[in-house]
């Protein structure tokens, strides 16, 4: 049976109309959390998941008389990523934020401020388009608090419980420039940084286990205007699909506030998923609330020049390089070539390719048929060797699927597994004088075949490409079955 | 002395802090830190334009750890510190509102 291309995302974003005349100016903050075994100061193990409380130890517990010491595995990740999006690697320090607030037991967060590690880099998004990045910077996470009472909401909570398993795992915070115009392009960064950071092996970023977070600072302006008007920062976005929703909203809510008055007031905001819409948070604490110093407790980092050429020289291919590659090598479309390398699967499919295989053919197996974790067990000789065997007509599509089943379970050779399953290639001449029976006894349907009107002729082609299918438990090609047909019609 | 910090100023600090203080505290604490910031504003009155600002006080950097797991703490012996365990976690007060 012939299948669909492989599909592309699952909802197309729809671009919403902002009124005549107004521009969306939107910068994201992402955090990623580094894949280290271990916290950014401590030798706390850190792990997603664990009972609440059990990796922690006096540093990240903030308890009085312990002392942070830097993680090198954080450093390397952090410069690792740094260069992925071309930054230029700093001589950086650490330095305390201050803030009342029990999520971290010390009283202060050990981030970056006017030393970052990374500078002035940039993400080009599948598109071609180019968003600029402002820093990337090492920080520790926070501890986990749950609002117990008032519906989980925070301003009404009877009290909160406060988990400090994740205080203190190393994050790198990427910060964009205010250069999305679009939220299909601030949904794009956050994918292109989310491939970056897979194939660099700086964070496994699984979105829903909070290992890759997103914050927006979302502000409008008249188009034609290169103002940079008062911003909101929208936080709790948990989803690609929240991210378009919330911004879309959050610009909507300020051109209102523009139009009938002095426009939003700077603030942070909460995205409610439930309600679809942001609600203030308190007003933003100044910088200088913060008040920011350099962390006494930690010496500042200074990389060698040979250190970051190492970096440079062990960076594997990244995305974009390898979406290139398997496209120039498969013909097949973005989409695809988009699923394949997040799966970490373009070196199977290019290696099929090199070893025979048909470049589209194979691209739509894997994209619909290997959406695994583990397809250690196929290699590209039988991979290739499976696809030839559709391509010259040995296995229908359907076939065809069943043995990479196979392959993926067992490995081995397809030929092998085809004739096991009992998948013999059908005689043409087998299935025409099948037609031929079918014809004769469905006169009506084949003189609408045959009539002219092409919704009949799909419809009835569906007709007795079912029936063969019947007759053959499955066993037929359905694109065989419909070139015979069209075939037998015009002679 | 020169008012090196105003009243306004120690009642911001302190709301930061989440520092209840009476009337009395705050013209005492503005004064002593208006004194500590005086001592800061002799140096200030040094000429330092050409001096590298200093990061740490040793000449060290890159001072790091290998990446390898040690111990944490028994969870007993944590929670028995927190004035108010509840379910292996630390119970606190809503009244902190949101995070700054």
């Amino acid at each position: 049976m012939s299948e669909p291309a492989p599909a592309a995302t699952p909802e197309t974003p729809v671009e919403p109309a902002l009124p005549e005349g107004w521009e969306l100016v939107v910068g994201l903050e992402v955090h990623v959390e580094l894949d280290t075994a271990t916290k950014l100061f401590c030798g706390c193990v850190n792990r997603f998941g664990s009972e609440p409380n059990t990796n922690v130890c006096p540093t990240c517990l903030g308890l009085p008389g312990s002392l942070p010491v830097m993680n090198e595995r954080a450093v390397e990740l952090a410069m690792i990523l740094g260069r992925a999006l071309g930054c230029q690697v700093n001589r950086s320090v650490m330095a305390r934020k201050n803030y009342f607030y029990p999520d971290m037991p010390k009283d202060f967060q050990t981030t970056q401020y006017d030393q970052p590690t990374n500078s002035e880099g940039e993400l080009e998004l599948a598109d071609g388009f180019v968003v600029g990045v402002e820093r990337a910077h090492i920080e520790e996470d926070t501890g986990k608090s749950v609002h117990v009472g008032g519906g989980g909401r925070i301003n009404e909570a009877v009290y909160s419980l406060v988990d400090y398993n994740r205080a203190g795992v190393p994050l790198i915070e990427i910060v964009s420039k205010p250069d999305i115009r679009t939220i299909e392009h601030a949904r794009n960064y956050v994918e292109e940084l989310r491939a970056i950071v897979v194939a660099t092996g700086v964070s496994d970023a699984r979105m829903e286990e909070g290992s890759i977070r997103v914050d927006a600072n979302v502000s409008v302006r008249r188009h034609g205007s290169s103002e940079l008007r008062t911003r909101c920062e929208i936080k709790n976005i948990n989803s690609l699909r929240s991210l378009g929703r919330a911004i879309e909203h959050e610009a909507l809510r300020q051109i209102d506030l523009w139009t009938t008055g002095d426009g939003p007031q700077q603030q942070t905001r909460h995205w409610d998923e439930d309600a679809g819409r942001t609600t203030p948070g308190r007003s933003k604490e100044d910088a200088d609330d913060y008040r920011y110093f350099q962390e006494p407790d930690l010496v500042p980092l200074d990389p060698a020049p040979a250190t970051i050429a190492a970096i440079d020289e062990a960076m594997p291919p990244l995305p974009a390089a390898r979406r290139a590659t398997l496209r120039a090598a498969t013909g097949a479309d973005i989409d695809a070539v988009r699923i394949l390398v997040e799966r970490g699967q373009d070196a199977l499919a290019i290696a099929a390719v090199e070893a025979g295989a048909d470049g589209a053919k194979t691209v739509t197996r894997l994209v619909n048929d290997l959406a695994v974790d583990d397809w250690s067990k196929v290699d590209a000789e039988s991979l290739a060797a499976l696809v030839q065997m559709e391509s010259n007509g040995e296995l229908s599509a359907s076939q065809a699927k069943q043995v990479l089943g196979d392959l993926l379970e067992q490995g081995g050779d397809p030929a092998a597994h085809a004739a096991t399953r009992g998948f013999e290639a059908m005689d043409t001449t087998e299935l025409e004088s099948l037609l031929d029976q079918l014809i004769d006894d469905s006169p009506g349907e084949w003189s609408r075949y045959c009539g002219g009107d092409e919704g009949d002729r799909k419809k009835m082609q569906g007709f007795f490409t079912g029936r063969v299918m019947k007759a053959t438990r499955g066993q037929a090609d359905g694109k065989v079955v419909a070139q015979l047909l069209a075939k037998r019609s015009s002679s | 002395m020169a008012e090196r910090l105003t009243r306004d100023e120690v009642v911001h600090v302190a709301r930061l802090a989440r520092l209840e203080l009476a009337e009395d505290e705050i013209d005492r604490f503005t004064q002593q830190l208006g004194a500590i910031l005086e001592h800061a504003a002799d140096v200030e009155a040094l000429e330092v334009t050409d001096v590298e600002p200093t990061s740490h006080p040793l000449p060290l950097s890159n001072v790091m750890r290998a990446d390898v797991v040690s111990e944490s703490l028994d969870r007993d012996d944590v929670m028995a510190q927190a004035p108010v365990p509840q379910d292996g976690q630390f119970r606190v007060p809503p009244v902190l509102g949101e995070r700054p």
